[in-house]
C-alpha cells in the first residue's frame, strides 16, 4: 500500500516544471495568448522533446510505456503554468488509436505520434452540448458528412481522429477533401479549438468499440481533472504571493484576517484533490471496476472547484487581477475551458450517480 | 503508487481476521457477561496479540509494537468489519496516554497508563474556562505549591467548563496559571487532578441535544501531590501542545466522514420525496455526487498522508486542514440530512437509550455543531492553515 509518487515520477515533474519556467515565462505565456493560432512550436517541440508524447505508447511503437498516471502527473504540472498548445488533443488522439486501432494502424500512427514527427487531435463533441459517446449520432461509414465541434487545433493537426456513433472511430487526414475548419473568437486561448465540417470527406475506419470509446474518454476526463488541480494550485500560490506582497493600510493584506480566511478557504478545497486525480488516473490501469465513476467525480469536483477558486485568486487581487495583462485571467479562462469541455460538472454527476446504480 | 498491500501485510490481515473469528463475537462461555466485561475481555486479548495500544509500553499494559501505519490501518479496517472493540473512546486514551507517554515521568506512567487504557480511570480535559476560549492561554485557574500533610502539594482555586463527560470521570488534566508573574504563556503548567475530592463541584450543563455531556467544574482549594505535574512548571502550554496535536489527528481521520456518508446514502434510499425514494430526485443525486466529491478527496488524501508517514516523508500543511475538512463535510451531511428529513425536523430523539427511526439524525445535525466548536473552533483552523500552513503574517502567537 503506497499511495504515493515514486522519486523517478517527482523527478520527471520537476525536470517539466523546470522547462516551463525556462520556456513559458509570464511574458511568453501572454505572447502565445495573444497570438493568432495559441501554437508556439518551440514550446511544443520542447514538450515533444521531454517524451511526454511517448509517455503512454508502449514501447513496440516507439513510446515510453508508462501508465495514465505519469501522464497525468505531468499534465498537472502542464496545467500549472497554463500551457499553451496542443498537448490535449495530441495526448487523445494517441489514445484512440491505442485503444481503437488496428496492429497495421498503430503501427502506422503511433511512433510518428509518440516522436511528435506529426501532431495529432481528437473529434467528439456534436451539436447541442453532446460529448459523451452513447449520446454522438455521425456514424462511421466510407466517406463522412456532418459536424463535429470544438475540435483542439484542427487547423495544425496533422491527423484528426474522430469519435463516433457505437463506439466506432474514424480517422481524418489533414487537407482531405470536403474538410473545412471554422472558427470563433475563443474563451481560452490556451487551447484553439475549432468546428470542423465534413463533405463527403473520405476517411480511416479504427476498429473502435465501446469500451475502447469509453477509455479515451475517461482518458479525456482524467487529464482535464489533472489539468484543473495543477490550474487550481497556482491560482493559490498566486494569491498567496500576492497577498505577501501588496500593501493597504500600512499593512500587508495578507495579515488581514478576512483575507487570511479567504486564501485558507481556498487551499483546503484545493489541496485534498490531489489524491482524488491520483486515484482516478490509478484506476484507470488498475481498478478497471471503479475507472469510469473515479473519472467522471474526478472531472466534476476538480473542474468545478478551479473554476471557483479561479475566481475567487482575481477577486483576492483586486483591480490588478481583473486585467488582460494578470496572469489570473489566463487562469479563470483555462478553468472555463475544463469545465465546460466534455460536458459541465453536472453532466459529469449525473453520470457518478448513475454508475453506482444509486 | 501501488494501492494493494504486499504478500507480508497480506498475510497479517488473514492473521488479524484469523484471531477476529476466535474472538468476536466473543465465545459462548464470556457472552454470558455483560457487554462490558466482553469488551474487557477482548481487548486483553487483542493486547496479547498486538493488535491495540500498540505504541504503548507492554510496562504500562500496551503492546509495544513497532510503529507501522500499514499495519494498524489493517486492523482497524478488519476489526470494523466484524464491529469489534478498538481501543477504549474517551479522552483519556486519544490524549493523555501519549502526552504522559511523550512528556510524563516514569511514575506517571506507572500510575496512570494501564489502568487508563483498561478504562478503570476515566478522565476529564480542563482547559477551557468561560473566559479562555479560542484565547486559552488567557485562562486564570490558579495552582499554587504549599505544605499539606504529607509533603507540598498543588491547591487549585478557579473553575473550568465545557469539560465533557466530566460528571462521570475519576481524574482530570488540568491547565492552570503556576507562574502569576510569568508572561501569558509561561506561567502555564500541566496537572492531574483527582476530581473525587471536597474541593471540587462538578455542575453538568444540558447541551442543545438535551443530554449533557460536558459540565462546569469548580475549584475550591482543591490539592493534588507536587509531583503530579507533567513537564517542568510553566511547561504546561507546550506539554497541552502535544495533547492538542494528538486530538487535532484523532478528530482528522477520513474514515468518520466517509461512513458518515454512507449512512447518508441509506437515508436518502429510505426517504420518500416527491413521491419516490428521495436518492432518484435529480437534484438529490446531484448535491450527493458534489459531497461525495469531498469526500473521497479527503479520503485519497488521508491515504496520500498515510503513505507519507509510512515513508517518513512530510506531507506539508494538509495535516493541518483535516478537522476543517471532517468540520465542513459534517455541516454538508447535516444540510442535505435536513432536506431528507422534512416532518422528522420536528421530533427529538430521546435523551436516554437509542434513537433507532430518522429522528436519529437530529444527533447528526446538532452533533455537526459540536464537532467544528471543540478542539478548537474552525475560524481558529483558519487562522492556522492560513498562518501555519500558507505562511501568511502572524496575527499572535497564541494558534
Ligand atoms: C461539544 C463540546 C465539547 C467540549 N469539550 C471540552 C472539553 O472536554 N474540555 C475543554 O477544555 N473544552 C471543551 N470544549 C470547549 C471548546 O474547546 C471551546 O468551546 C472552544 O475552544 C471555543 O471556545 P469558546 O467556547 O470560549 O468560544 P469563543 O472562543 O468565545 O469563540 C466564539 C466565536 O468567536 C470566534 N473567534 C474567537 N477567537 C477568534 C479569532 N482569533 N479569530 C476569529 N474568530 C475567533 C470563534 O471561532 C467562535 O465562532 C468543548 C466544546 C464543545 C462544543
Amino acid at each position: 500500500m503506497e499511495f504515493l509518487l515514486s522519486d523517478e515520477q517527482i523527478e520527471m515533474q520537476d525536470s517539466v516544471r523546470r522547462f516551463l519556467e525556462k520556456t513559458c515565462p509570464s511574458t511568453t505565456l501572454h505572447e502565445i495568448f495573444d497570438s493568432e493560432d495559441g501554437h508556439s512550436r518551440e514550446l511544443w517541440q520542447g514538450i515533444v522533446d521531454l517524451g511526454i508524447p511517448a509517455m503512454i505508447v508502449p514501447e513496440a511503437y516507439g513510446g515510453l510505456g508508462l501508465e495514465l498516471l505519469d501522464l497525468a502527473i505531468l499534465t498537472e504540472t502542464l496545467g500549472y503554468a497554463t500551457t499553451p498548445g496542443p498537448f490535449l488533443g495530441h495526448a487523445l488522439c494517441t489514445q484512440a488509436i491505442l485503444q481503437a486501432g488496428s496492429e497495421e494502424q498503430k503501427q502506422a500512427w503511433l511512433p510518428k505520434l509518440a516522436s511528435g514527427e506529426i501532431l495529432g487531435s481528437f473529434a467528439c463533441a456534436e451539436s447541442n452540448d453532446c460529448w459523451l459517446p452513447e449520446q454522438l449520432s455521425l456514424k462511421s461509414e466510407q466517406s463522412l458528412s456532418g459536424t463535429k465541434q470544438h475540435v483542439l487545433y484542427a487547423d495544425e493537426s496533422d491527423i484528426i481522429v474522430m469519435a463516433l456513433a457505437e463506439g466506432g472511430f474514424a480517422l481524418l487526414e489533414r487537407g482531405a477533401s470536403g474538410l473545412s475548419v471554422h472558427k470563433r473568437k475563443l474563451t481560452d486561448r490556451t487551447r484553439h479549438i475549432a468546428d470542423i465540417q465534413l463533405d463527403n470527406t473520405p476517411i480511416e475506419h479504427l476498429a473502435g468499440s465501446t469500451d475502447a470509446a469509453a477509455k479515451v474518454f475517461d482518458t479525456a476526463l482524467i487529464l482535464l481533472a489533472a489539468d484543473s488541480f495543477g490550474g487550481a494550485r497556482r491560482c493559490i500560490d498566486q494569491a498567496v504571493e500576492y497577498a505577501q506582497t501588496r500593501s493597504q493600510f500600512g499593512v500587508l493584506i495578507g495579515s488581514f484576517q478576512a483575507m487570511k480566511h479567504q486564501l485558507a478557504n481556498m487551499a483546503l478545497e484545493v489541496e485534498p484533490m490531489r489524491g482524488l486525480y491520483w486515484h482516478s488516473a490509478y484506476a484507470f490501469d488498475h481498478e478497471p471496476l471503479a475507472a469510469r465513476r473515479q473519472a467522471a467525480l474526478a472531472k466534476a469536483h476538480i473542474c468545478d472547484r478551479f473554476l471557483q477558486t479561479a475566481r475567487n485568486t482575481i477577486e483576492a487581487h483586486g483591480g490588478i487581477g481583473y486585467t488582460w495583462e494578470c496572469d489570473t485571467q489566463i487562469l479563470l479562462k483555462r478553468a472555463l475551458f475544463n469545465y465546460a469541455y466534455l460536458g459541465t460538472p453536472s453532466v459529469h454527476r449525473k453520470r457518478v450517480a448513475d454508475l453506482a446504480d444509486w | 503508487m501501488d494501492l494493494s498491500y504486499n504478500a507480508e501485510y497480506e498475510q497479517f490481515r488473514t492473521t488479524v481476521a484469523e484471531f477476529l473469528k476466535g474472538h468476536w463475537p466473543v465465545p459462548a462461555e464470556i457472552a454470558e457477561q455483560p457487554r462490558h466485561k466482553q469488551e474487557a475481555w477482548f481487548r486483553t486479548q487483542a493486547i496479547e496479540n498486538g493488535y491495540l495500544y500498540r505504541s504503548v509500553p507492554k510496562e504500562f499494559g500496551g503492546s509495544e509494537q513497532e510503529a507501522d501505519i500499514l499495519k494498524a490501518t489493517i486492523i482497524r479496517e478488519e476489526f470494523s468489519k466484524v464491529r469489534a472493540p478498538m481501543e477504549a473512546p474517551g479522552i483519556g486514551n486519544m490524549m493523555l496516554v501519549p502526552t504522559l507517554l511523550e512528556c510524563g515521568t516514569q511514575a506517571q506512567k506507572e500510575r496512570f497508563v494501564s489502568k487508563t487504557l483498561t478504562g478503570e480511570y476515566k478522565w476529564a480535559q480542563g482547559y477551557s474556562e468561560p473566559n479562555a476560549g479560542s484565547d486559552l492561554a488567557s485562562l486564570r485557574t490558579r495552582a499554587e505549591l504549599r505544605d499539606g500533610p504529607e509533603g507540598q502539594q498543588w491547591v487549585i482555586n478557579g473553575q473550568k467548563i465545557w469539560s465533557t463527560l466530566a460528571q462521570y470521570a475519576d481524574y482530570m488534566f488540568v491547565l492552570a496559571r503556576t507562574e502569576p508573574d510569568a508572561g501569558k504563556h509561561a506561567g502555564i503548567s500541566y496537572l492531574l487532578i483527582d476530581l473525587k475530592q471536597p474541593g471540587i463541584t462538578i455542575r453538568p450543563i444540558k447541551q442543545v441535544t438535551g443530554g449533557t455531556e460536558f459540565c462546569e467544574v469548580f475549584f475550591d482549594d482543591a490539592c493534588t501531590p507536587a509531583d503530579w505535574i507533567v513537564g517542568q512548571r510553566g511547561d504546561g502550554w507546550k506539554v497541552s501542545k502535544s495533547t492538542l496535536k494528538h486530538e487535532r489527528s484523532s478528530i482528522g481521520g477520513a474514515q468518520t466522514s466517509v461512513n458518515l456518508f454512507e449512512k447518508l446514502l441509506q437515508l436518502a434510499k429510505e426517504t420518500t420525496l416527491n413521491g419516490q425514494p428521495a436518492i432518484k430526485d435529480p437534484i438529490i443525486r446531484d448535491r450527493l455526487v458534489t459531497l461525495e466529491g469531498y469526500v473521497q478527496s479527503h479520503l485519497y488524501s488521508n491515504y496520500r498522508q498515510l503513505s507519507m508517514a509510512a515513508a517518513k516523508q512530510n506531507s506539508g500543511y494538509v495535516g493541518l486542514m483535516n478537522k476543517l475538512i471532517n468540520t465542513n463535510i459534517g455541516h454538508e451531511v447535516a444540510a442535505l440530512a435536513k432536506d431528507l428529513l422534512g416532518e422528522n425536523l420536528l421530533y427529538m430523539p430521546p435523551t436516554k437509550g437509542r434513537a433507532t427511526g430518522p429522528e436519529k439524525w437530529l444527533n447528526q445535525l446538532m452533533g455537526s455543531l459540536g464537532v467544528a466548536i471543540a478542539g478548537g473552533t474552525s475560524n481558529i483552523q483558519r487562522n492556522i492553515i492560513a498562518e501555519r500552513g500558507l505562511g501568511l503574517p502572524r496575527e499572535s502567537g497564541d494558534t
